[in-house]
C-alpha cells in the first residue's frame, strides 16, 4: 500500500515529533508514505487571513504536485494543513470558475480523483483498528487520555467531511485498540487560540488552561492531539505538567518501536515520568 | 430637531455598497442573520474582541464600513470556525472575517492589531522567499517590523530551538520560481 | 324509597389528597337509602365506570351520584355509563367535590372532609325526587344562512352548496369577496389573490344551492338550532340588477367623482359605479348620498343611457323571510382607524399609508394600475419605510393581541417594491418577526436575503413631515442605534379590528364578543369554531386575525360542523327545562318579560304562558319570577332545591 504524503513545514521542525513517529508508525504498518515531489507550505492561517487567492493557489501547488504521483491519497498529519487543504478541494470541487483562475495561476488541471484525508483518518478508517490491533504489542494499560481534535479536523465539517463535528470519537476508538483508557469530556473541538500565542500569549494561556483543566477534571493523565500547533500550545502554555502526546506516538509506544525516546526528548514536558509510572516507559 | 441623539444614524446616507462588496467578497449571505447571537455565544476569542461577530454583521448591514473594518475584532479571529459550524443561517464568518482583513489591508485602513497583522505579513514573507516557513527568519523578521519584544514570540521560539525544533538553516522548495509567480499573480490580482 | 348508590372519586390525588375519601364512603354508605357506597382512584376510567355498571346490577340501584371533578366534565360520561347499565340517565347526579371542594380547602382538611360528605348529602337529596326523563328531539331545517361574503364566507358557502345544502348568503357590500378583493399578491406563494378569488366569486353566483343577496344585511333572527327564522334586510341598489348587465355605460357619464373606499381613497369612483372593476356579481349600483339625482334631481344621465332601462331612482329596500337550521358568521375584519394614530402621522401625512392602500397600490387594477408612487407627488420612492405592529401587541394605548398577518405581508410588500423599484432601499421596522406558517420562514428569508430589506428590531417614536421627506425616527435595538430615516412612503402595518356592527349582529344572534369585538367560541381548543350559542358557527378574521389560509380552513371547518349537525333527521336535546303547571298558571307574562332565550311566549287563547322547549336553556329565570309558583324545572324542582339547601343549614 502506497500513499502520497504531506508532511508540511513544522513535521520537520515544531512538532518534529510528529513527522517521526508517523513515518515509524508507517513502516510498522506496511503503508509507505511517498512524500509529496517539491511540496510547499499550505500557507498557513497567516495566507487566508490576508489574501484569499493565495490561500488558494498554495494548496492547489501542493495537490498539484501529488497528483502528479498517481496515488489516489493525499495524506496529510497536521490539522492546519489539512485544513488549507481541504479548503482548497472544496473550491476546487464546487466553484468552476474559482477552480479555472487557480488551474490557471498553478498552472495545472485539477482531477477530483485524489482524495485528500487527515493521517487520523487514514489510519482510524482506511487502514482500520484491526490492522492496528493486529501491531498492538504493548497494550497501553492504565493509560487515561483525554483526545483532543481542536477546530481544524472537524471543523467546518462540509469541508473536512471528518467525523461529527461536536463529539468525534475517531481518536477514542484508536486509543481503545491501543488498551489506552479515553475520558469523557466536552472540550475536545474547543479552540486553543491557534497562531494569537504568538501575539497575545495571556488569551492563548486563559483558552489553553480551561482546557487542561477540564482534562484533569475528566480524570486524564495526558492529552492526545493530531495538530502541531494545538500540541504546541498546550504543552508551552500550561503549569500542570500534563503530557501532550501526537496520536501516533502513542501508536508508536504501543507497537513497541524503538525509536520512541528520540520522540519524548523533543517533548517540552516529557512524558517519561507518566509512563514510567505506568510500567510503560 | 434636526439631529438624532449622539451617536445616532442617519439610514439613507449609510453605504449599502458596503454589504453588497462584503457579500461579494466574502461569498457569505450576511443578510440571512437574524441575530440570535449563537456565534459571539461560542466563539472563544469574543471575550477580547471590541465588536462581537454578530454586532459586526448587524453593522455591516447597516453600512458602517469604516467601524467594521478599523475593528480590532477581525484580526481577533483565529478562524476556529465555531460560528460558522453551528450558524443556523449558513454563514460562515471565519470566511468573513478573512475578507474584511483582506478589505481592510487592501484599503489602506489603518489596522487595530497591528502585531496580529504583521506576524501574517511575516509569515507570507517567509514562505515567498523560501516557498516553505522557516521559524527563525519568519520570528526575526516579525520583532523586527513589530518590536514586540514580548516574551510570547521571543519567548516560544527560544524554547523550541532550544529543544532542537527549530532548525538554523532553512528548507527551500526547489522550484522557487513556482512559487515567484504564484505570489506575483496572487498579489498583482488584489 | 330509592335504592342509592354513591361513588365517590380520588381524582388520583386532586381530591384524595385533601378528602378523606375512605371516610366519606364509610359514612355515607351508613345513610339508609345509600344501599353502596365506595371509593375509587379514578372513575371516569374504564374500570372505575365499570363499577358503577356491575352495582346498578348487583344492587338493583335506582339512582346514582358520583363524587368527583365539575359535572361540565364528566356528567355526559357518568350519565352514558348508567345508561349502559339499564338505568335512566337523568338518575345520575354529579356532585362536584374537587372544584368546589378539595382544590379551595387544601389547608383544611377536616373541613373539606365534612364539606364533601355534605355536598353528596344534598345530591342524594336532588336523586331521591328526579323524574326519568328522555331527551326532547326537534326536527330541523336543512338550509344555511352565511353571513358576509368574504374568502371565509365564500368557502363556507360553496362548501355547504356543494354538500347538498341550500344557503343563503349575505353581503353587506354590492359585490363578493371582502378584503381579499383589494389584495395584489399573497404570500408565501405570491400567487395573485385575484384570480383565486374570481373562480370562487363566480362558482358561487352560478351555484343552484347558493341564494346571493348583496347590500343585505340580516335584520331580525328568532328560533334556535335547526329552526331559525330570518329576515333579510336588502338595500336598494336603485339599479334593477335582473337587467343591468354591467356595460358601464351609467359609469362613463355619470358626473360625480369622488374617493374610492375600496381604493383606500388612493383613486376616484363615481357615484353609479361597481364596487371595483371586474367585480362578482357585475352589476352597478347607486350611491344616493353622492349622486345629484337623490339631491336635487338635477341629473338622470345613468338612466337615460342605459341600454336596458336598469336604472330604478324608486327602487325600494326588501324585506326577505327565510328559514334555516344554522348560521355562520362570517363577517371579517377592519383595518384601526387612522384617526387614533397620531405619532405616525397617519391621516396627515398623504405619504403615510396603510397596508391595505400599499395593496391597492400594487394591484394591478388598482388606482395606479400597479405601480408604486407617493400619493403627494407621484413619484416613485426611494426610500421606504414599512412599520409592524401599528396599534397592534401596545396593551396601553391600542390592541393588546398580535394582528398575526403584518409580518408576512410586509414582507412580501417589501419584496414587491424592491423588485419593481430595484434602486430602493425598503427597511422594515418591526418588534419580532412571526411567521408560523407553512412555508412563511423560508419566504420571509429568502425575501431578505435577495431583496435586500433592511430589518430594523424596534418601534418607531415619531414619523413627521421635513424637506419634502417623511422623517422616521426609531432605534434598532441590536445596535442600540437611534435611527433616522428620511423616506418618500411608509406604510403602516395596522392592527385588524372586528369589522363594523359585529357587537349588534351578534347581540341579535345571541352570540358573544370579547372586549375588542372579535366572536368569541365555545371552546379556545375543541369548540374553535362554535359559538357559545347552538347553531351559530364562526369563520375568518370576525372571530381573531388569521391569513387567508387559516380562514379559508376555519370556513371549511365550520361548514363541516353545519353538515355533520344538519345530517340527522332530530335533534336531541337536554330535557332539563322549564315547565308550566297550567292549572296554576294565571297569564301575567313576568315570564315572557324575564326570558332571556324568548323560550316563553302566552297562549293567549288559553290564557296561560307556554315554554319553547326548543328554545329553553333551563336557566331558571321565568321560575323564580313567577309569582304563583306556576312553573318548574325538570328535575331542579323547588322542593329539590329546598331539600339540598336544607343540607346545608
Amino acid at each position: 500500500m502506497r500513499v502520497s504524503y504531506f508532511p508540511g513545514c513544522t513535521d520537520r521542525s515544531s512538532s518534529m515529533e510528529y513527522g517521526l513517529s508517523t513515518e515509524e508508525v508507517f513502516r510498522v504498518l506496511g503503508v509507505e508514505l511517498v512524500e509529496v515531489e517539491d511540496w510547499n507550505c499550505c500557507g498557513a492561517a497567516a495566507t487566508h487571513s490576508l489574501n484569499r487567492l493565495l490561500s488558494l493557489c498554495l494548496p492547489a501547488r501542493i495537490i498539484s504536485k501529488a497528483l502528479g504521483s498517481g496515488l489516489s491519497w493525499l495524506v496529510v498529519p497536521c490539522a492546519g494543513c489539512f485544513s488549507n487543504l481541504k479548503k482548497t478541494e472544496y473550491v476546487l470541487r464546487n466553484d468552476e470558475k474559482e477552480r479555472r483562475v487557480v488551474e490557471e495561476i498553478v498552472g495545472f488541471r485539477y482531477d477530483p480523483s485524489l482524495e485528500i484525508l487527515a493521517l487520523l483518518d487514514v489510519v482510524v478508517n482506511r487502514i482500520g483498528l484491526d490492522r492496528i490491533d493486529e501491531r498492538v504489542k504493548r497494550p497501553l494499560k492504565g493509560l487515561k487520555v483525554a483526545c483532543y481534535y481542536g477546530c481544524a479536523l472537524v471543523r467546518h465539517p462540509k469541508v473536512t467531511g471528518f467525523d461529527d463535528p461536536e463529539n468525534p470519537q475517531a481518536m477514542e476508538r484508536l486509543m481503545r485498540t491501543l488498551g489506552a483508557q479515553p475520558v469523557e469530556w466536552s472540550y475536545k473541538v474547543d479552540c486553543c487560540g491557534a497562531d494569537l500565542a504568538m501575539t497575545y500569549g495571556s488569551i492563548v494561556s486563559q483558552m489553553v488552561g480551561r482546557i487542561l483543566s477540564m482534562a484533569v477534571e475528566a480524570g486524564a493523565q495526558a492529552i492526545v492531539t493530531s495538530c502541531g500547533l494545538c500540541q504546541m500550545n498546550l504543552e508551552m502554555r500550561q503549569e500542570l505538567g500534563l503530557p501532550v502526546f501526537y496520536f501516533t506516538e502513542l501508536m508508536g509506544l504501543a507497537f513497541d518501536v524503538e525509536q520512541r525516546e528520540r520522540w519524548w526528548a523533543k517533548h517540552l514536558i516529557s512524558p517519561r515520568p507518566l509512563l514510567e509510572s505506568l510500567g510503560l516507559g | 430637531m434636526k439631529e438624532m441623539w449622539e451617536g445616532g444614524l442617519r439610514l439613507g446616507e449609510g453605504d449599502f455598497s458596503f454589504l453588497e462588496e462584503v457579500r461579494r467578497r466574502s461569498g457569505e449571505h450576511l443578510d440571512l442573520c437574524y441575530q440570535c447571537m449563537k456565534c459571539t455565544a461560542g466563539c472563544p476569542t469574543a471575550p477580547y474582541m471590541d465588536i462581537k461577530p454578530h454586532q459586526l454583521i448587524r453593522m455591516i448591514q447597516m453600512g458602517r464600513r469604516g467601524e467594521v473594518l478599523g475593528s480590532g475584532a477581525i484580526w481577533f479571529c483565529v478562524y476556529c470556525q465555531t460560528c460558522g459550524t453551528r450558524c443556523p443561517n449558513e454563514i460562515h464568518i471565519g470566511v468573513l472575517m478573512d475578507a474584511l482583513r483582506e478589505m481592510a489591508v487592501g484599503e489602506g485602513v489603518e489596522v487595530k492589531e497591528r502585531r496580529i497583522h504583521l506576524l501574517h505579513e511575516a509569515f507570507i514573507q517567509s514562505v515567498r522567499r523560501g516557498g516553505r516557513v522557516h521559524e527563525v527568519t519568519m520570528l526575526m523578521d516579525y520583532v523586527l517590523r513589530s518590536r514586540d519584544l514580548m516574551k510570547d514570540s521571543l519567548g516560544s521560539g527560544v524554547k523550541l530551538f532550544l529543544k532542537g525544533k527549530f532548525p538554523l538553516f532553512p528548507s527551500f522548495v526547489k522550484e522557487r520560481e513556482e512559487i515567484r509567480r504564484i505570489f506575483e499573480r496572487c498579489t498583482k490580482k488584489q | 324509597m330509592r335504592r342509592l348508590g354513591v361513588f365517590i372519586c380520588h381524582c388520583g390525588v386532586n381530591i384524595a389528597g385533601t378528602v378523606d375519601v375512605k371516610k366519606v364512603a364509610e359514612e355515607i354508605g351508613k345513610i339508609e337509602d345509600v344501599c353502596h357506597s365506595i371509593d375509587y382512584i379514578y372513575m371516569c376510567s374504564e374500570p372505575g365506570q365499570q363499577l358503577i355498571r356491575e352495582a346498578i346490577q348487583e344492587k338493583q340501584l335506582e339512582g346514582v351520584v358520583v363524587a368527583c371533578c365539575s359535572p361540565s366534565m364528566h356528567e355526559n360520561t357518568f350519565r352514558k355509563a348508567v345508561k349502559t347499565a339499564g338505568m335512566n340517565p337523568y338518575l345520575c347526579e354529579i356532585a362536584n367535590i374537587r372544584e368546589q371542594c378539595s382544590w379551595v380547602h387544601q389547608k383544611e382538611k377536616e373541613e373539606a372532609t365534612r364539606k364533601a360528605m355534605e355536598i353528596i348529602q344534598a345530591t342524594l337529596e336532588k336523586v331521591r325526587r328526579n323524574e326519568e326523563l328522555e331527551p326532547l328531539a326537534m326536527s330541523i331545517n336543512r338550509n344555511v344562512l352565511v353571513i358576509g361574503g368574504g374568502i371565509a364566507g365564500m368557502t363556507a358557502s360553496l362548501d355547504l352548496a356543494q354538500g347538498g345544502y341550500e344557503v343563503f348568503l349575505v353581503e353587506k357590500g354590492p359585490a363578493l369577496g371582502g378584503h381579499m378583493a383589494q389584495l395584489s399578491k399573497t404570500f408565501p406563494d405570491l400567487s395573485p389573490a385575484f384570480p383565486n378569488l374570481l373562480a370562487k366569486a363566480l362558482e358561487i353566483v352560478s351555484h343552484p344551492k347558493i341564494e346571493l343577496f348583496c347590500c343585505s344585511e340580516l335584520e331580525e333572527v328568532k328560533g334556535y338550532v335547526g329552526n331559525f327564522e330570518i329576515i333579510i334586510h336588502k338595500k336598494a341598489t336603485y339599479v334593477d340588477w335582473t337587467r343591468c348587465n354591467g356595460c358601464a355605460r351609467c359609469i362613463e357619464v355619470c358626473p360625480v367623482e369622488y374617493p374610492s373606499s375600496f381604493d383606500r381613497e388612493l383613486g376616484m369612483r363615481k357615484a353609479v359605479d361597481f364596487l371595483y372593476p371586474n367585480c362578482v356579481p357585475k352589476r352597478v349600483k347607486v350611491t344616493p348620498t353622492q349622486c345629484r339625482y337623490f339631491q336635487d334631481r338635477s341629473c338622470r344621465k345613468c338612466e337615460e343611457v342605459c341600454p336596458e332601462k336598469a336604472i330604478q331612482f324608486d327602487q325600494k329596500d326588501e324585506r326577505i323571510h327565510r328559514k334555516v337550521g344554522a348560521i355562520v358568521i362570517a363577517t371579517g375584519f377592519d383595518l384601526f382607524p387612522k384617526e387614533r394614530l397620531g405619532e405616525y402621522g397617519y391621516g396627515e401625512i398623504p405619504d403615510v399609508i396603510d397596508g391595505l392602500a400599499f395593496e391597492r397600490m400594487l394591484s394591478p387594477d388598482g388606482p395606479t394600475r400597479g405601480k408604486i408612487l407617493r400619493p403627494s407627488d407621484g413619484r416613485v420612492p426611494k426610500e421606504m419605510v414599512f412599520i409592524q405592529c401599528v396599534a397592534s401587541r401596545d396593551p396601553d394605548r391600542y390592541m393588546p393581541y398580535c394582528s398575526r398577518i403584518c409580518c408576512m405581508y410586509t414582507a412580501k410588500q417589501a419584496k414587491m417594491y424592491k423588485e419593481q423599484v430595484p434602486d430602493g432601499q425598503p427597511y422594515v421596522f418591526y418588534m419580532d418577526i412571526r411567521s408560523d406558517g407553512k412555508g412563511y420562514e423560508e419566504f420571509l428569508q429568502k425575501t431578505i436575503e435577495e431583496n435586500g430589506v433592511l430589518y430594523l428590531r424596534g418601534r418607531v417614536s415619531r414619523v413627521f413631515q421635513e424637506d419634502g421627506k417623511v422623517k422616521v425616527w426609531g432605534v434598532d435595538t441590536l445596535t442600540g442605534k437611534g435611527i433616522e430615516i428620511g423616506a418618500d412612503l411608509v406604510v403602516l402595518a395596522t392592527a385588524i379590528i372586528p369589522s363594523e356592527g359585529v357587537k349588534e349582529l351578534a347581540a341579535k344572534l345571541r352570540a358573544t364578543v370579547d372586549k375588542h369585538g372579535f366572536l368569541t367560541e365555545a371552546h379556545i381548543k375543541l369548540y374553535p369554531v362554535e359559538s357559545s350559542t347552538k347553531g351559530i358557527y364562526l369563520a375568518g378574521c370576525g372571530q381573531s386575525p388569521k391569513d387567508i389560509t387559516d380562514t379559508v380552513s376555519q370556513a371549511s371547518a365550520t361548514a363541516g360542523k353545519i353538515q355533520a349537525l344538519l345530517s340527522t333527521d332530530k335533534l336531541f336535546q337536554d330535557p332539563l327545562i322549564a315547565y308550566v303547571d297550567e292549572t296554576v298558571c294565571s297569564g301575567c307574562g313576568i315570564c315572557v318579560e324575564i326570558c332571556p332565550y324568548e323560550a316563553r311566549e302566552m297562549d293567549y287563547r288559553r290564557g296561560i304562558s307556554i315554554v319553547h322547549v326548543a328554545l329553553c336553556q333551563g336557566c331558571g329565570a321565568c321560575i323564580a319570577s313567577c309569582p304563583n309558583f306556576a312553573c318548574e324545572l325538570r328535575n331542579s324542582s323547588s322542593v329539590q332545591t329546598l331539600r339540598m339547601v336544607d343540607t346545608f343549614i
